[in-house]
């Protein structure tokens, strides 16, 4: 508990990640108003909210995924580093800014072995393959249990190893933030502790924003948590803060399940 | 129906015995049952009946210089439809290498692109192209290639079978890409691999299982086509592999022996035409077992 | 709690949770009332009754701590929840203690009743009542989440603190130190006085818990209107 909602040391003035007036849209649906606010390095950002409250479409802003669907369209600045994402090749952009999705998307006609190193090789990225592998496999835990089988499809593992192979090819590249959209809500409760484990071992090296529907592993991740309503930033602090004592009524009906 | 709708509004909820009953609902499922089973009975009639025909009038052809031999005038003995069989492989081929890649080019332009204006006129197209019939495509590649050419050529025959090929290949390419779960597409993308190379390296390697299948399927159904060869490919008694001379191919040498007077000419048409469904069987067996160890894979 | 929770149930937990408080708050209130009464009338009966009725206070405890952990363990809660439900666990802690004060206090009372009426009567009365307001306006801060009248409590206890020390140190001072009486007397009457004052003290525990839970929010904004 303690350590799960203790407040990261601030290394650097500059947050890791600072998102400025950010709009964006899907048609005429405006999915994302107005939202500025900052992710230190280093540390979990959790955002919170009900379904269709553009926490999804906030992040897919982050690794400018969102562009990708059609009719959709954004805002305002994203700046990582201090430089505008939206002035970077995004090609280059999402090698900085990795990403874990909601299902599991193993590529299925690849072992396990390619999977891993999938962002590498499909770049033509001259690397150490096995190295690489072992490592990653070995951060996300899974090492042990795949390695007598690294050139088995990657279908034939259970959901929560298709995820946590999912993060470990996210984590072959090297990225510097690691966006994650609802990554445990396919997952059974065993799998969901495991992924939860690794994002705690994460933080001491990548940046995270993780989406989530489930508030008790908001509490249990992240330093900072995030509640968006409505495509609105409702309110934004530490996640100790903002799940004892939210200064929002908002937040306070949404926390304690007084919504609707 | 009446008793559950006075139950309910009784207040009671049990189910009513008579529409429930065990036995009822055993015997409805029987019924049923043995209905579909007497339609699949008697769809498999035709087909079974046609396999017969085909087989046990056309195995007495069969002999190794029916498959090597040219064809012999009426009423000398022996004799083969060996240029015939070489003239539909060759003719297919032809047909392939240009059907295959427009085809399948075109699938995955839809897949990828197909939502705007083209698109829609693209897919129209390919709807009322497959839906001509063949002799309509053999008229077009004879006005095409045949009367400027002013020569009847294995070239305009493949042109006709690859006309046939590319509507069919195209929304069949188009379906099995966009069965691949755009989850896939987006994870490639997230990993920082430019657009082309993803649906390249992943979303076609992911669909290729489907692709060679309906590839296959294609060249079946191209190899069985008579009508469009009539006027293109025409015939020919001779060997050849030049593809700007006639060609013999096994549908019309089929036809020709069938529509002959002689009887030994129709004995010559059924071990043709099993030629013909060994092949276009051995084909379609071939995509059968590519699609099966993909999918399994 | 002016916004039901989705679920029902959880709201009907919470109702019953608040509900056993205040029921727990009023008897500890009442043994209180009936310890001075009994110191008052001098009366045995009422002494006894309050000795006897301890048991219902120690069961009430019991079954808030039971239901507060079942509120934990199935309901997760956070916010304002989270903290009203650590409230009445620190809560019934202060009101299990008040009780049993009482029951002290009237133990205290069977035996100063062998002895005659001290001058310090008076002044012990006055302290009493005191005590017993700050007990009352405790539990209605509590009832009403209202922090004015819980800071009111805190602030109130300085002066409890004071009457206390005067009581205890005139009770010493006053008396004739060879009578064994006397002194007997002094010292039940002194150990009233503490009781009384650490009851006060629960009152300002109570007081701040109040405080805490209420100003743990702040209710100014509302819901963004939807759009189109």
């Amino acid at each position: 508990m303690n350590v799960a909602l203790s407040t990261p040391v601030a290394d650097t003035a500059r947050p890791k990640l600072e998102v400025q007036k950010l709009d964006a849209w899907f048609g005429n649906v405006h999915a994302v108003k107005d939202i500025s606010l900052g992710v230190d390095a280093r540390s979990v950002l959790a955002i919170i909210g009900p379904s269709g409250c553009g926490k999804s479409t906030f992040v897919r802003c982050l690794n400018r995924m969102h562009e990708l669907t059609p009719g959709a369209r954004s805002e305002g600045r994203v700046l990582l580093d201090g430089e505008d994402v939206y002035a970077v090749d995004p090609v280059y952009l999402r090698r900085r800014v990795g990403m874990v999705f909601q299902r599991p998307n193993v590529f299925p006609t690849m072992s396990i072995r390619d999977n891993v190193v999938a962002g590498l090789r499909l770049n033509r990225v001259r690397a150490d393959y096995e190295a690489i592998v072992e490592r990653t496999l070995t951060q996300t835990a899974l090492w042990d249990e795949v390695k007598d089988r690294l050139d088995a499809s990657a279908i034939a593992l259970s959901g929560g190893q298709q995820q946590r192979l999912c993060i470990a090819r996210a984590l072959a590249v090297e990225p510097e933030v690691l966006l994650m959209d609802e990554p445990a809500s396919a997952l059974d409760p065993i799998a969901t502790a495991k992924i939860e484990e690794l994002i705690d071992e994460l933080k001491q090296q990548y940046t995270i924003v993780i989406v989530t529907h489930n508030m008790q592993q908001a509490i249990r991740i992240s330093d900072k948590t995030a509640f968006f309503y409505m495509g609105v930033l409702i309110e934004h602090g530490t996640t100790q803060q903002l799940f004892t004592r939210p200064e929002r009524r908002e937040t306070e009906d949404y926390v304690t399940g007084k919504f609707g | 129906m009446n008793m559950a709708m006075t139950n309910v509004a009784a207040g009671q909820y049990a189910i009513p015995r008579r529409v429930g009953s065990h036995r009822a609902r055993a015997v409805t499922n029987g019924v049923m049952t043995g209905l579909c089973a007497a339609a699949v009975a008697l769809a498999l009639v035709p087909l079974f009946s046609v396999l017969w025909l085909v087989v046990s009038k056309g195995i007495h052809s069969l002999s190794l210089s029916f498959f090597t031999k040219l064809p012999a005038p009426v009423g000398e003995l022996g004799g083969g439809v060996g240029n015939a069989i070489v003239g539909t492989l060759f003719m297919v081929g032809l047909a392939s290498c240009i059907g295959l890649p427009l085809g399948v080019g075109a699938g995955i332009f839809l897949a990828e692109r197909g939502d705007g204006k083209l698109g829609h006129v693209v897919r129209f197209t390919a709807e009322v192209l497959a839906g001509v019939p063949s002799i309509v495509v053999g008229v077009v590649a004879y006005g095409l290639i045949v009367l400027p050419m002013r020569h009847f050529s294995a070239m305009a025959g493949a042109v006709a079978l690859a006309i046939l090929m590319i509507p069919t290949l195209a929304r069949a390419t188009e379906e099995m890409i966009r069965l691949v779960p755009r989850s896939l597409r987006e994870a490639s993308l997230a990993l920082g691999v430019p657009a082309w190379r993803t649906s390249l390296s992943v979303v076609l390697r992911t669909a290729l299982g489907g692709l060679i299948n309906a590839a296959l399927l294609a060249i079946a159904r191209a190899a069985g086509e008579t009508a469009p060869l009539l006027f293109t490919a025409l015939n020919n008694q001779y060997w050849n592999l030049h593809p700007l001379q006639p060609t013999a191919s096994l549908t019309v040498q089929i036809y020709n022996y069938a529509i002959s007077p002689y009887e030994d000419w129709h004995d010559k048409a059924w071990g043709a035409a099993l030629c013909l469904l060994i092949l276009i069987g051995g084909l379609s067996l071939i995509a059968r077992l590519a699609a099966g160890r993909r999918s399994q894979a | 709690m002016d916004k039901g929770h989705t679920s029902r149930e959880f709201d009907r937990e919470l109702r019953t949770l608040r509900d056993r408080l205040l029921a727990m708050g009023g008897r500890a209130e009442e043994q209180i009332a009936r310890a001075v009464q009994a110191l008052v009338k001098r009366d045995d009966t009422i002494a006894q009754a309050v000795i006897d009725a301890d048991a219902t206070i120690d069961q009430d405890e019991i079954g808030i701590d039971e239901l507060a952990f079942l509120i934990l363990a199935r309901r997760q809660p956070v916010a304002s929840d989270l903290r009203f439900v650590m409230l009445a666990l620190k809560v019934v802690t202060d009101l299990e203690r008040i009780g049993d004060l009482a029951v002290n206090i009237a133990k205290r009372v069977r035996d100063l009743m062998r002895f005659p009426l001290s001058p310090m009567q008076d002044r012990i009365e006055l302290l009493a009542e005191r005590v017993l307001g700050a007990v009352q306006l405790a539990l209605d801060a509590f009832v009403h989440g209202d922090a004015e009248r819980a800071e009111k409590v805190i602030d109130g206890d300085v002066d409890i603190d004071a009457l206390n020390m005067h009581v205890i140190a005139d009770v010493i001072s006053g008396g004739d130190v060879n009578d064994a009486h006397t002194v007997a007397r002094a010292l039940a009457l002194s150990s009233v006085s503490r009781y009384l004052e650490r009851i006060g003290d629960h009152a300002t525990n109570i007081a701040e818990m109040v405080i805490y839970f209420v100003r743990g929010r702040d209710v100014r904004h509302h819901w963004p209107r939807p759009r189109g």
